[in-house]
């Protein structure tokens, strides 16, 4: 008779204590910088839409409210059923990004999303999370051969495919982001130091190639302005192209912010100097209207997100939620670097979005998405933690 | 060592160290973010807010010029003509209200325009949309140009800007169709047509320039330019050029529409025609008089000029009889009444009836044109002569449950829009049961529904409103075996060449069942009208050498003159063209509209005409 009543308990456990278990302070730094993203995004775009000053911050609310109830629906999730899916999600990655490709040729023109009525969807943007998730399934399918060679370079054939498809889009930042992950998910599996060694002799030398090497022999691997990219933020004074421009427009934006910032009188952004900035320049805005203080105070809910997804990965119950949230932290990770840096003159300008509050339906919900992964392996941790103690 | 899948015990010193390898990057990567953003944001803050305050670089925007329109023969009919054009920089006018003031005042003076009024339209403009750029004056002349840019000190804020305008060369020629160019309006912008389209572009706001906007418009060019202290430009940074719309080509035969519309004023002063290939719908030429120049709308318009346009008196130039205006049709109609009679089977193209000069019905007595008596008729006969008895006869007949004559009307186009590719198109209007008793409920008519309103619409008369191009369409319907078709202007966009870069399909005809006996029937009455003796426009076309069929009409108006209609095919009995006109005071269509019709009909079929036409012949 004992039996039938634990089973009860289990189920009433799993049914409403997995909300309860999840991450408080991950979900304040998520609503915090939601929160802050719809408020900027408003600011920035006050004068973009004539006669309607508030187009883009309703949007990018609505976005939030979506990816808000899709966040809470994957904490409920059972994330480990996602590892038997890996084949099955993987071909959905690669057949979306083709989609796109398909897309665009009949369209005549390159394209990066698919355009329904009120909303173009991004592939490569999903696509971060989706490589997350199929890739840390075939490494734990691989864990007792993480010294076999064959290991590392089938991962890396298995994040390069979906990379090189983006980067030819030409979305460049995604296809960084991608390998990010790659690396992220083989470092937390434990792959041999000796192997990352030798990527990145490899990867030296391939972009000996694509830099220097091809273009000499006549093949331009990647497009002239994302090579401008590349070498406009090594010398923004001397350089008068596009790219130089931005950034030169960018740090007089941050820089003219000053400790509090200048508020209203931001002129680099109402008055349009300033590219993008809803968008990739979304965090210059916020120099340039808040201040150092301001900036600091959303660079901070962002270090408190990636400490909770690196808590989170610590105490996951099983090693698939200790890579899946390994994944997911370096995506963050990498994208708030490099965004961040490229607006203060420190990374190349590369069309990475910063999570959660640049303006874009894609990577909005994506990211939100994510975080209800990290939730749900971090509710499903203490779950484990909990029945062990009984 | 844990297991692929099993639960994992403890956190292991491997994995540990690899999350404080990551924990570590982390840091050092928000400690390098940190102090880069105090040194610029907190060390060296105040030379970026200088740097803001001044930033040198402005956008100019350079406007693409439109597309130009030109006819089948590739002869331009809308062509650009590059000006100058004075406007206002916002940020860069005096702060006070006064100085501005004083600013308008010296420009006021130079372009000689009333100061007050100037200031009150630029200044209601500035607070309204503070970063538009208001225009002070259009098309000014380059000396001036030149004089305010050699003083940007004494003129802050003033800049020209290069603008293409619209210029019709042939003026009153074409000029109903091509529609109007203006600034795109706020509401506009929200519409997805005119994705792309930025504050200040000009856009088509009416006619062809419209409906083809999208294909006419082009792509604005760019300028980054680094300007000085002052607003001077010292350097480009950065140019995208414009690039031209496309150009279109239209249907339209300039040589044909030039004719029609002299041969029209040539009448009494108000008047329509429709010109369109029977077998696929290309309109050659559509006009209607009174015309007007175009050119007088590529510049602000005076309240005098437009209370001109749309004058009563005037006559309305501005109006386009061809699709907007309504009237009864006379006896053109009677192709219409033939058709339904012929395909509902009320008779067959030999049934004989007899016409004694007039008919008595519920007690009204309606009689034939003139009170002559034909005698017994078939249809052809009938159409020849134009024997209202005989229809009048179809119509007391055809009052009947299905109401059959206009069942006929509305397939074949009377009552509804044509669809062509202009805006602004009415439908008219056909007097059915439904209509009249429903007006008689809201008392906006005398009498409900009866048998005598049918017996006037199977003669073109009492309420019936059609317009030149529904006849056009209605005949064309008849004469090519049943296609209804949809008119249409638009023959294919192409580059500035004239290489064609993408072919506007023929709108699709709706089909409608018109039996090839039916058709010849009617055809060869119709012939009979133009060429046999006792036809009604037999002596309007004698000595023209290509044989042709048409049908003349005099629409009734109570109280002022007698409407004149003409619809003709040609050439018989194979038509290729049909040919609509009508003048609202010609008296009988023979007097002028059949004439008329005979010098389009020259020039569209290339016949060299020697001597004046005459008007004259047999009443309808």
């Amino acid at each position: 008779m004992q039996a039938p009543t634990t089973t009860a308990v289990k189920d009433f456990r799993e049914s409403s204590g997995r909300m309860l278990r999840i991450d408080p302070l991950m979900l304040v730094a998520t609503i915090g910088l939601i929160a802050a993203g719809i408020y900027i995004v408003g600011t920035a775009t006050q004068d973009d839409v004539r006669g309607d000053p508030n187009y883009f911050a309703y949007r990018q609310a609505a976005y939030a409210g979506v990816g808000f109830v899709l966040m809470l629906l994957t904490t409920r999730f059972d994330y480990s059923r996602l590892r038997e899916w890996k084949l099955g999600i993987y071909a959905f990655l690669i057949g979306s990004i083709l989609l796109i490709y398909a897309l665009g040729f009949s369209a005549r023109g390159s394209r990066r999303a698919i355009e329904f009525p009120f909303f173009n969807f991004q592939a490569s943007e999903l696509g971060k999370l989706l490589l997350v998730v199929a890739l840390a399934g075939f490494m734990v399918d691989r864990i007792r051969r993480l010294t076999d060679r064959e290991t590392t370079s089938r991962m890396v054939l298995l994040a390069v495919i979906p990379a090189m498809l983006v980067i030819a889009q030409p979305d460049l930042g995604s296809g960084l982001v991608y390998l990010a992950i790659l690396v992220a998910i083989m470092f937390i599996a434990g792959t041999p130091w000796t192997h990352f060694a030798g990527l990145a002799g490899l990867t030296a030398v391939a972009i000996v190639v694509v830099l220097i090497a091809a273009p000499a022999a006549g093949v331009e691997v990647l497009k002239p302005y994302q090579k401008d990219r590349f070498t406009a933020f090594l010398n923004p004074g001397e350089n008068r192209g596009e790219e130089a421009y931005q950034i030169n427009q960018s740090l007089t934006a941050i820089g003219s912010g000053g400790k509090t910032g200048r508020g209203d009188e931001a002129t680099q952004t109402k008055l349009d100097f300033l590219p993008e900035h809803h968008t990739d320049f979304v965090f210059s805005v916020v120099g340039e209207e808040f201040g150092f203080v301001g900036a600091a105070l959303v660079l901070s809910l962002f270090a408190l997100l990636i400490w909770r997804a690196l808590r989170t990965l610590t105490i996951a119950k099983n090693f698939y939620g200790a890579l899946v949230a390994g994944g997911i932290t370096a995506m963050l990770m990498f994208q708030v670097f490099v965004n961040v840096g490229m607006t203060i003159g420190i990374m190349p300008i590369t069309g990475i979005p910063l999570p959660l509050v640049s303006y874009g339906g894609s990577s909005v919900i994506t990211t939100l998405m994510a975080i209800g992964l990290l939730q749900s392996i971090h509710a499903q941790a203490r779950e484990t933690a909990a029945v062990k103690r009984l | 060592m844990y297991l692929d899948n099993e639960r994992r015990p403890t956190l292991t010193p491997q994995l540990a160290f690899r999350v404080a390898v990551i924990g570590g990057v982390a840091l050092v990567m928000f400690a390098v973010i940190f102090f880069r953003l105090w040194y610029l944001q907190v060390l060296s803050g105040d030379n970026y807010v200088a740097a803001a305050r001044e930033n040198r670089v402005r956008e100019i925007k350079v406007q693409a010029p439109r597309g130009e329109i030109v006819d089948r023969h590739g002869q331009p009919l809308v062509v650009n003509r590059s000006s100058m054009s004075i406007k206002l920089t916002p940020d860069k006018l005096p702060e006070r209200r006064a100085d501005r003031v004083e600013l308008y005042r010296k420009l006021a003076k130079l372009l000689d325009l009333k100061p007050r009024r100037l200031t009150r339209r630029v200044e209601r403009e500035l607070s309204a949309l503070p970063f538009a750029k208001p225009t002070i004056k259009q098309d000014v002349d380059p000396r001036l140009v030149a004089f305010v840019l050699e003083r940007q000190e004494a003129f802050p804020g003033v800049e020209p800007e290069r603008e293409s305008l619209r210029e019709y060369p042939h003026g009153p020629i074409g000029a109903h169709l091509f529609g109007q160019v203006g600034e795109v309006s706020p509401k506009q912008l929200k519409d997805q047509r005119f994705s792309g389209v930025e504050m200040g572009d000009r856009v088509g706001q009416a006619g062809i320039e419209a409906e083809y906007d999208r294909f006419l418009r082009g792509r604005n060019g760019a300028a980054r330019v680094e300007v000085d202290a002052l607003g001077k430009l010292t350097e480009t940074l950065r140019r995208r050029d414009p690039v031209q719309g496309k150009q279109l080509r239209l249907s339209l035969d300039l040589n044909v529409q030039r004719v029609a519309q002299q041969a029209l004023a040539g009448g009494t002063g108000k008047g329509a025609f429709a010109v369109m290939n029977a077998q696929n719908g290309e309109v050659l030429a559509l006009g209607s008089q009174p015309s007007f120049d175009p050119n007088v709308f590529t510049k602000p318009i005076t309240k005098k000029q437009l209370a001109a346009l749309t004058s009563k008196d005037l006559g309305e130039p501005l109006l386009n009889r061809a699709i907007q205006a309504g009237y009864p049709t006379g006896s053109t109609f009677k192709l219409i009444t033939a058709t339904a009679a012929l395909e509902s089977g009320h008779i067959t193209p030999d049934t004989p009836l007899s016409d004694p000069g007039s008919l008595t019905v519920g007690g009204v007595t309606f009689e034939n044109a003139g009170g002559v008596a034909h005698g017994v008729l078939s249809l052809r006969q009938a159409l020849t002569v134009s024997s209202d008895v005989f229809f009048y006869q179809l119509g007391r007949d055809m009052n009947e449950k299905g109401m059959p004559l206009q069942l006929w009307a509305h397939r074949l186009g009377i009552g509804r829009k044509t669809g062509i590719d202009l805006p602004g198109e009415l439908p008219g209007r056909l007097p059915t049961r439904r209509w009249r008793d429903s007006w008689y409920k809201k008392k906006l008519t005398d009498r409900p529904w009866s048998v005598g309103d049918n017996i006037n619409l199977s003669v073109g008369q009492g309420d019936l409103l059609a317009d030149p191009l529904q006849m056009a369409v209605a005949y064309a319907a008849v004469a090519n075996g049943g296609r209804v078709l949809r008119p249409r202007l638009g023959l294919r966009i192409e580059d500035a060449t004239g290489r064609a870069l993408q072919q506007l399909d023929a709108p699709t005809a709706r089909r409608v069942k018109v039996s090839k006996e039916h058709r010849d029937a009617i055809l060869e009455g119709l012939n009979g009208a133009a060429n046999e003796p006792g036809g009604t426009s037999t002596p309007v076309f004698e000595g023209f050498p290509i044989p042709i069929a048409g049908k003349t009409g005099t629409a009734e108006h109570v109280g002022k003159p007698d409407q004149s209609w003409y619809v003709a095919f040609a050439p018989y009995p194979n038509p290729k063209y049909v040919v609509a006109v009508t003048d609202e005071a010609g008296g009988f269509g023979a007097d002028t509209a059949a004439p008329m019709t005979r010098r389009i009909l020259a020039e569209l079929l290339d016949v060299k005409e020697t001597g004046l036409v005459q008007g004259g012949g047999a009443p309808d």
